[in-house]
């Protein structure tokens, strides 16, 4: 549990991929911001080992990164092994979004990815998933 | 207006106090409205009634005219859709050209007027489908093209000289657009009889669409070479869409669209006639492509808005001669940001207001987005729902027998105003940033973030006004619904990945590659020179040189854009 002088909780946040549709994550960001979370956000058409190597730079407590190109299937899975290879997979709370049918929560979850979030997904729900899942590392 | 006018306003207003102290206020004690403020979606203070007050300024032959007539408010032609319906173009676009190509022959079958074409996300961006960057996205949101050769496929059986073709892509335009004249020459449709539109739009990448593959500079460089270009060898071809639809998506109040969409297009024509080219040479064959809202008031009267702009615009600032150049004709897809997971079937209704606002407000073409896009690209029986939506509103619902129906509306008008005036407060400032220029101001409002900011201001306040449940989206947060998948989604095919990769290596190893090497030095030259640089761009697409290797001799010269993540 963390305390009230405890730093807040980092979260480092990616578009993956080539696919442009980045009104979801910049609203999310500045939501959690708001919350009081110190948020990085490193921009778009990143590849998975690229946001990899910058959660070992910055050390954030969480991962959370953005895909409406329905390619979620199969780069998230090369998320999870960058973030293996880092030695940061099951260390950060991995959390993505996005254009991702119902059917494909399941099978992402299997692959290691802590939260799935579909496009429009509250955004407490979001920040609130966060807090409990940080909470109890 | 005459003096006998002034006297019968003043005698309304007169009569609208005695009305506000009587009726109203007994209506307002009995039942007080449901909110302290009524307002539209980009913000704008709505009132309880409208009158003849609230127009008086209006001068009907200098601010509404007649339709087809300068300043074009009530509509682009005199006629409207009582002589030609709007076309029914939605697009399409997924796996190998072979599979798009069905998907067209398909709609065409259906009772689709024009194609409408989308992109894989690594051809958007100016990648080829064996990068490393496309892995996963092959095919994925759109059609993979990577060389003539699969655009030849894409166009089989498709009657080029008489079906209008659209293509959505950017800043590699000059490639797919290369692509496609060449496809026609070898079937020997001569380039004055290509209809069509490519979307060339580069500026609004950096804020709108966000599928850049160069820096803002070069990429109005190579928009402006398709206009110079296609003025003179395709003459037909409409050389922008300029798209506010994206900028919209993005998160864009209506106002913002219009203004930014505006903006770019005083930057194309300011761009183009610095290469020499007179005003009414090049300015009939832009057009214009926006998104369309649910509020649906405020939408009809932005497309309203958004003619009489550009009239004037292009008639004082850029002293068009030529009606054709003043007349904005533009195509309309309903938003795809607006339809939810939660009933999902409830987002036929949307589609079909928001089709109903495009259509009351003058569209020349039309796409209403499918149901199920929230979960995924959409299936056939979305498309075919999409498609009837637009049959029902043509044929059943009667509004197209008259031209713009809603003018007159004292709401209506006001709102034109009102939105009219808010763009060119935002035209305004981009004007100033590029102290005249609108070719500075929008390469300053761009590099500076300043667009993006404003538009991420609204995109964030919108998902407040969602979160808080100030504004009400049926079946998310009010009237709750689960996430439901409708019923037969559409199953992207895993395998056409393998084939296009398949089809290019073929390509590869055909081809001569000293033919491409020496094409690919011409680009390079013609960009060393600051040339056109079209004809060695259809020149290399002869040679069967790909997308990602023109693009990336491009991106060797001009360098890569990287997006500075403002939020």
């Amino acid at each position: 549990m963390r305390g009230v002088a405890s730093p807040p909780i980092k979260v480092l946040v990616a578009k993956i991929g080539l696919d442009g549709h980045d009104r979801g994550i910049k609203v999310i960001a500045r939501f959690l911001r708001d919350e009081g979370m110190e948020v990085v956000y490193l921009g778009m058409r990143l590849t998975a080992e690229q946001i990899a190597a910058a959660a070992a730079e910055e050390d954030p407590d969480v991962v959370g990164v953005s895909l409406l190109s329905g390619a979620h299937l199969r780069l998230m899975p090369k998320l999870v092994d960058a973030l293996k290879a880092q030695e940061l997979h099951g260390r950060v709370l991995l959390v993505a979004g996005g254009t991702i049918p119902e059917k494909d929560v399941e099978p992402l979850r299997r692959m290691g990815v802590d939260g799935v979030f579909p496009v429009g997904a509250p955004m407490a729900s979001i920040a609130d998933f966060i807090k409990r899942g940080v909470r109890q590392d | 207006m005459g003096l006998s006018a002034e006297n019968k306003s003043d005698r309304i207003a007169g009569l609208r106090r005695d009305w506000e102290k009587g009726e109203l206020s007994a209506a307002l004690a009995r039942t007080p409205e449901s909110r302290s403020r009524f307002r539209t979606l980009s913000g704008i203070e709505v009132g309880g009634l409208y009158t003849p007050d609230d127009v008086r300024e209006k001068e009907y032959e200098a601010d509404l005219g007649f339709p087809g007539a300068y300043p074009f408010t009530r509509g682009a032609y005199p006629t409207m859709y009582r002589a030609r319906p709007w076309t029914r173009r939605q697009i399409a676009g997924f796996g190998t050209a072979r599979s798009t190509n069905e998907r067209f022959r398909f709609l065409l079958a259906h009772g689709q007027t024009g194609l409408s074409t989308d992109f894989d996300h690594p051809t958007l961006t100016g990648y080829d489908s064996d990068d490393d960057l496309a892995e996963g996205e092959v095919g994925r949101v759109g059609v993979a093209i990577d060389t003539i050769h699969d655009m030849d496929q894409l166009f089989d059986s498709v009657p080029l000289d008489s079906v209008g073709i659209s293509f959505t892509i950017n800043h590699p335009a000059i490639t797919m657009l290369s692509m496609f004249l060449g496809v026609a020459e070898s079937r020997g449709v001569p380039w004055h009889r290509l209809r069509g539109t490519v979307q060339n739009d580069g500026l609004k990448e950096f804020f709108g669409q966000k599928t850049y593959a160069l820096p803002p500079r070069p990429s109005l460089k190579l928009t402006t070479d398709i206009v110079e270009y296609c003025t003179r060898r395709v003459p037909n071809w409409y050389t922008i869409s300029i798209s506010g639809y994206h900028t919209r998506e993005a998160g864009a109040s209506a106002v913002q669209e219009l203004a930014f969409t505006l903006s770019q297009g005083m930057a194309y024509v300011e761009s183009t006639m610095e290469r020499g080219l007179e005003v009414d040479e090049f300015a009939p064959r832009l057009s214009f492509f926006f998104g369309c809202h649910n509020d649906l008031f405020e939408e009809v009267a932005k497309f309203r808005a958004a003619r009489r702009i550009w009239a004037r615009v292009m008639k004082e600032r850029y002293d068009a001669k030529s009606p054709e150049s003043m007349r904005m004709r533009f195509h309309t897809q309903t938003l795809g940001s607006t339809l939810v997971r939660e009933g999902p079937m409830n987002n036929i209704t949307r589609g079909a207001f928001q089709a109903l606002a495009a259509v009351l407000g003058g569209t020349q073409s039309l796409h209403v987005s499918g149901y199920d896009e929230a979960y995924d690209i959409p299936s056939e029986d979305a498309m075919k729902v999409s498609l009837a939506t637009q049959l029902v509103l043509a044929h059943e619902t009667n509004v197209a027998n008259t031209v713009d129906p809603l003018a007159g509306s004292y709401f209506v008008e006001s709102l034109t105003d009102r939105i009219e005036e808010e763009a060119w407060s935002y035209i305004n400032t981009i004007e100033s940033m590029g102290d005249g220029s609108m070719v500075r101001g929008m390469l300053d409002a761009i590099e500076s973030g300043y667009i993006e900011s404003e538009i991420a201001n609204t995109a964030f306040q919108y998902a407040t006004d969602i979160e808080s449940g100030d504004y009400v989206v049926v079946g998310v947060n009010e009237y709750h619904e689960e996430p439901e998948q409708p019923g037969e989604m559409f199953e992207f095919d895993e395998e056409e990945e393998g084939r296009q990769l398949a089809h290019l290596a073929e390509v590869r190893r055909t081809r001569s590659n000293g033919e491409v090497e020496r094409a690919l030095s011409e680009i390079r030259r013609g960009v060393e020179a600051h040339a056109n640089i079209f004809q060695p761009v259809l020149d290399a697409v002869r040679s069967s040189a790909t997308e990602g290797e023109i693009m990336g001799t491009l991106r060797d010269a001009y360098g890569e854009h990287v997006d500075p993540g403002v939020f």
